[in-house]
């Protein structure tokens, strides 16, 4: 169990160091430099500036220093918001896109195994037909429509009762976070309930569900404790994959209800060619992912007895 | 012990029956047989037709509809949809004195503390889109009028919508409106003042203005050859928009047919590209396996994991499209080079499980070469699974297109795709929420159409499910 760990993460580390090399080079291979944003500084000031932030080294010294500095967990300075750390930036930030995340996740596991059961106990009955329909609808229609669509109906809904019954944008409060979630987690909720389904049905004609009933458990028994039990486990396997697209779906969602997450200040640093940041946020990003598939998969095995660890 | 009715002739020799040896059906090749039972799949049928549609849509319907998507109509903004319009010709605009009581005093002789409300609104002539013109009855007490518009009816004092402006005096009893008239409904309100305060007093006048084009206007958008000032008055019909207009009134069913080729042709051509070189990259990795599998595939694994979003900007700056230009090409290398993994990782499941079926094992025994084999055997026995990969990759490529044009960082302004006009949509959707519903609905309903293509080919090109039948 151990052992496995340690050697996932060590997987993990290097995935990791990948993913910076990589975004290293090709962020070095974009004209320009984060300086020249700036009104057209003296040949002295840059210079200076250059020497600062070790812009006059070589590209190769660079990298080494970043690596140096990355396995510290330093990821320096903003070089377009004056003397920001790029470690503070994530620190205050990405709790918000974090817990918008985590909230996602939340609504969308718990709606697709609640509304993936329900559609396998009423299979080809009305209920099975109108969450499917859902479901189709879920997967189709694009997030931020998505989005923009929640927010319409949260003015509707405030101007009909004539008070602020949820807030429309903005951050701070858990009657702020309420529909933003709800929003980002509806595609991987209608997935997830495609996934819950297929597997119920797989699942009910195993040998020991039969066995089960032939010895006179009760239905309820059953069901929770055999039959739902073991469809779940394709669900937690995607789990993984999905927090990597919430997370980049997010992005959008914080868009349009303006929430002060991670995702802008990533986009706004590319765009700007910031390197330090890029760097932090593309890292940070990557060893997040990482992590996260590596807790699935440790809970996985939890959950699945049958899964060895090796 | 049984009597069974049987005669002579039962036991006379058989004679060999050809007939029930014989195939009496057609033989079907996979395909066929595949065809066969998406036909039988009406919502895989459905979405077929779907596609072909859109596909019609917009490879057709430009040359049909025949209407510029960047013409601005400035006369049509943010129209919904309707049928279509006429507008009444008129000459230039021409300026009104306005209208002054010259035996009615200026300024009032006393300032009592409340006044009634203001007599007898009426508009002087016709209420144009042009201009709306204002009258009513000098009113004892007041020395000045505020005037006010509003879009619905006022509930109260503190609801009479935007301020339009003041007239300066008690007797000057006319206000003209020209600011941005559509022809609705709109609720003026005459406020009387002392010259300082508002008397909290006001009377509502509904006022629903003509929509009115000048005979020049008309002439430089071609719906008139010729004017002359006896065509005043004379109804015209404007530009039909069935879908509606824009925020800057351009036809909005002429930029979904554009926004339709954008959006697929990334949709189509960027899956397209890259499932090709996940077969070539799967396969090679798959057949050859080994050390040399083991080394593809962990590229492909780190591919993967790069941020999607960084490299996508990064190709897009790396290619010189600066903000405001619409990138369609760095948009497609950046899909095609980050998302083949996945197809190179399914291709090299299957490459690795037919590797070693008999019928492989038994070409190679006589004696057939590598490339023969693959072409030949391993190739097209992977088809089902890649075709339905393929129909899968493309919502995926609309979605993010939409995704990317939707943040920005996609096909800008004025090239118009699905996503980016989502995008400008969003911004209107409280007022015009046509603008945002179109696009949007034509995105879901081609990922949709897909996606149960999708699954009606998985069903369809799944041997297993034939014998289920």
């Amino acid at each position: 169990m151990l052992a496995y760990t340690l050697k996932r993460l060590a997987a993990g580390v290097i995935t990791v160091w990948f993913i910076a090399t990589a975004t290293f080079i090709a962020m070095h291979q974009v004209p320009g430099d984060p300086l020249m944003n700036d009104k057209a500084v003296s040949a002295e000031i840059r210079k200076n500036l250059e020497a600062k932030y070790g812009l006059d080294k070589t590209k190769v010294e660079q990298y080494f220093i970043f690596l140096g500095n990355m396995a510290k967990g330093d990821f320096g300075i903003s070089f377009t918001q004056q003397n920001r750390r790029v470690n503070d930036i994530i620190r205050d930030h990405f709790p918000v896109s974090a817990t918008l995340g985590i909230l996602a996740i939340f609504f969308a596991a718990v709606g697709g195994v609640m509304w993936g059961a329900l559609t396998a106990i009423y299979r080809n009955r009305l209920p099975d037909i109108i969450i499917m329909f859902m479901v189709i609808l879920g997967i189709s229609v694009p997030s931020f429509v998505f989005a923009a669509l929640g927010q319409l109906m949260l003015v509707n809904l405030n101007s009909l009762f004539g008070v602020s019954v949820l807030p429309v944008a903005g951050w701070g409060t858990i009657w702020h976070m309420l529909m933003p979630s709800l929003v980002l987690g509806l595609g991987t909720m209608a997935l997830l309930t495609r996934l819950m389904r297929s597997s119920m049905l797989e699942v009910v004609n195993e040998d020991y569900i039969k066995t089960a009933r032939a010895k006179g458990l009760s239905p309820t028994r059953i069901f929770f404790r055999h039959q739902l039990r073991n469809a779940i486990l394709p669900v937690v396997t995607v789990l993984g994959p999905q927090i990597a697209a919430i997370t980049t779906g997010g992005f959008v969602v914080e868009l349009v209800f303006a929430i002060p997450g991670l995702g802008r200040y990533f986009v706004q640093a590319v765009q700007q060619l910031d390197y330090t940041v890029i760097m932090g946020t593309t890292v940070f990003y990557g060893a997040f992912l990482v992590l996260m598939v590596i807790m699935v998969d440790i809970l996985y095995g939890f959950i699945d007895p049958r899964v060895r660890l090796q | 012990m049984n009597n069974l009715p049987l005669t002579a002739a039962d036991f006379e020799k058989a004679t060999a029956n050809i007939s029930a040896e014989q195939i009496s059906r057609p033989s079907l090749s996979y395909w066929q047989d595949a065809w066969i039972r998406l036909k039988k799949n009406t919502r895989a049928l459905i979405s077929l037709y779907i596609v072909i549609a859109l596909a019609l849509f917009t490879l057709v319907g430009p040359i049909l509809w025949g209407v510029d998507p960047s013409l601005q109509d400035l006369n049509q903004v943010s129209q919904a949809p309707s049928l279509p319009k006429t507008a009444v010709l008129v000459g230039p605009y021409q300026r009104w004195e306005g209208v002054v009581i010259e035996d009615f005093p200026a300024e009032p002789d006393d300032y009592p503390d409340t006044v009634g409300d203001v007599q007898n609104i009426r508009t002087f002539g016709n209420p144009t889109t042009q201009a709306v013109r204002l009258v009513w009855d000098p009113l004892e007490g007041a020395s000045a009028y505020n005037i006010y518009r509003n879009n619905s009816y006022p509930q109260d004092y503190n609801d009479l919508g935007l301020p339009l402006g003041s007239t300066f005096a008690g007797n000057e009893v006319s206000y003209e409106d020209r600011l941005s008239l559509e022809s609705r409904d709109y609720y003026y309100s005459i406020v009387p003042t002392d010259g300082v305060d508002e008397y909290e007093s006001y009377a509502i006048l509904q006022v629903k203005p003509a929509l009115t084009l000048t005979a020049s206007e008309a002439m430089d958008r071609g719906l008139i050859d010729s004017a002359d000032e006896s065509m005043f008055g004379q109804e015209i019909t404007l530009q039909f928009h069935p879908f509606g207009t824009d925020y800057l009134g351009r036809d909005m069913l002429a930029r979904l047919m554009e926004g339709a080729r954008v959006s697929l042709f990334i949709g189509i051509v960027a899956p397209f590209i890259y499932v090709i070189i996940g077969i070539i990259y799967g396969g090679f990795a798959g057949y050859f396996g080994g050390k040399l599998d083991q080394l593809l595939m962990r590229f492909a694994d780190f591919v993967v994991a790069l941020p999607f979003l960084l490299f996508m900007i990064l190709f897009k700056i790396a290619f010189g499209i600066g903000p405001g230009e619409s990138g369609i090409f760095p948009m497609l290398i950046a899909l095609v080079l980050l998302l083949w993994p996945a197809t190179a990782r399914l291709v090299r499941g299957q490459v690795l499980q037919i590797r070693e079926k008999g019928y492989i094992e038994a070409a190679r025994l006589l004696g057939a070469k590598p490339h023969y084999l693959i072409i030949r055997h391993i190739i097209p026995n992977t088809m089902g699974v890649i075709l339905v990969t393929l129909t899968f990759a493309v919502p995926a490529a609309i979605f993010t297109e939409a995704f990317l044009s939707f943040i920005g960082m996609g096909v800008a302004p004025p090239t118009p795709s699905w996503g980016s006009m989502c995008n400008e949509g969003v911004k209107t959707m409280l007022s015009h929420p046509h603008e945002l519903i179109f696009p949007a609905v034509f995105i879901s309903i081609t990922v949709l159409a897909f996606n149960l293509l999708g699954d009606g080919l998985t069903e369809a090109l799944d041997s297993r499910m034939r014998s289920r039948e």
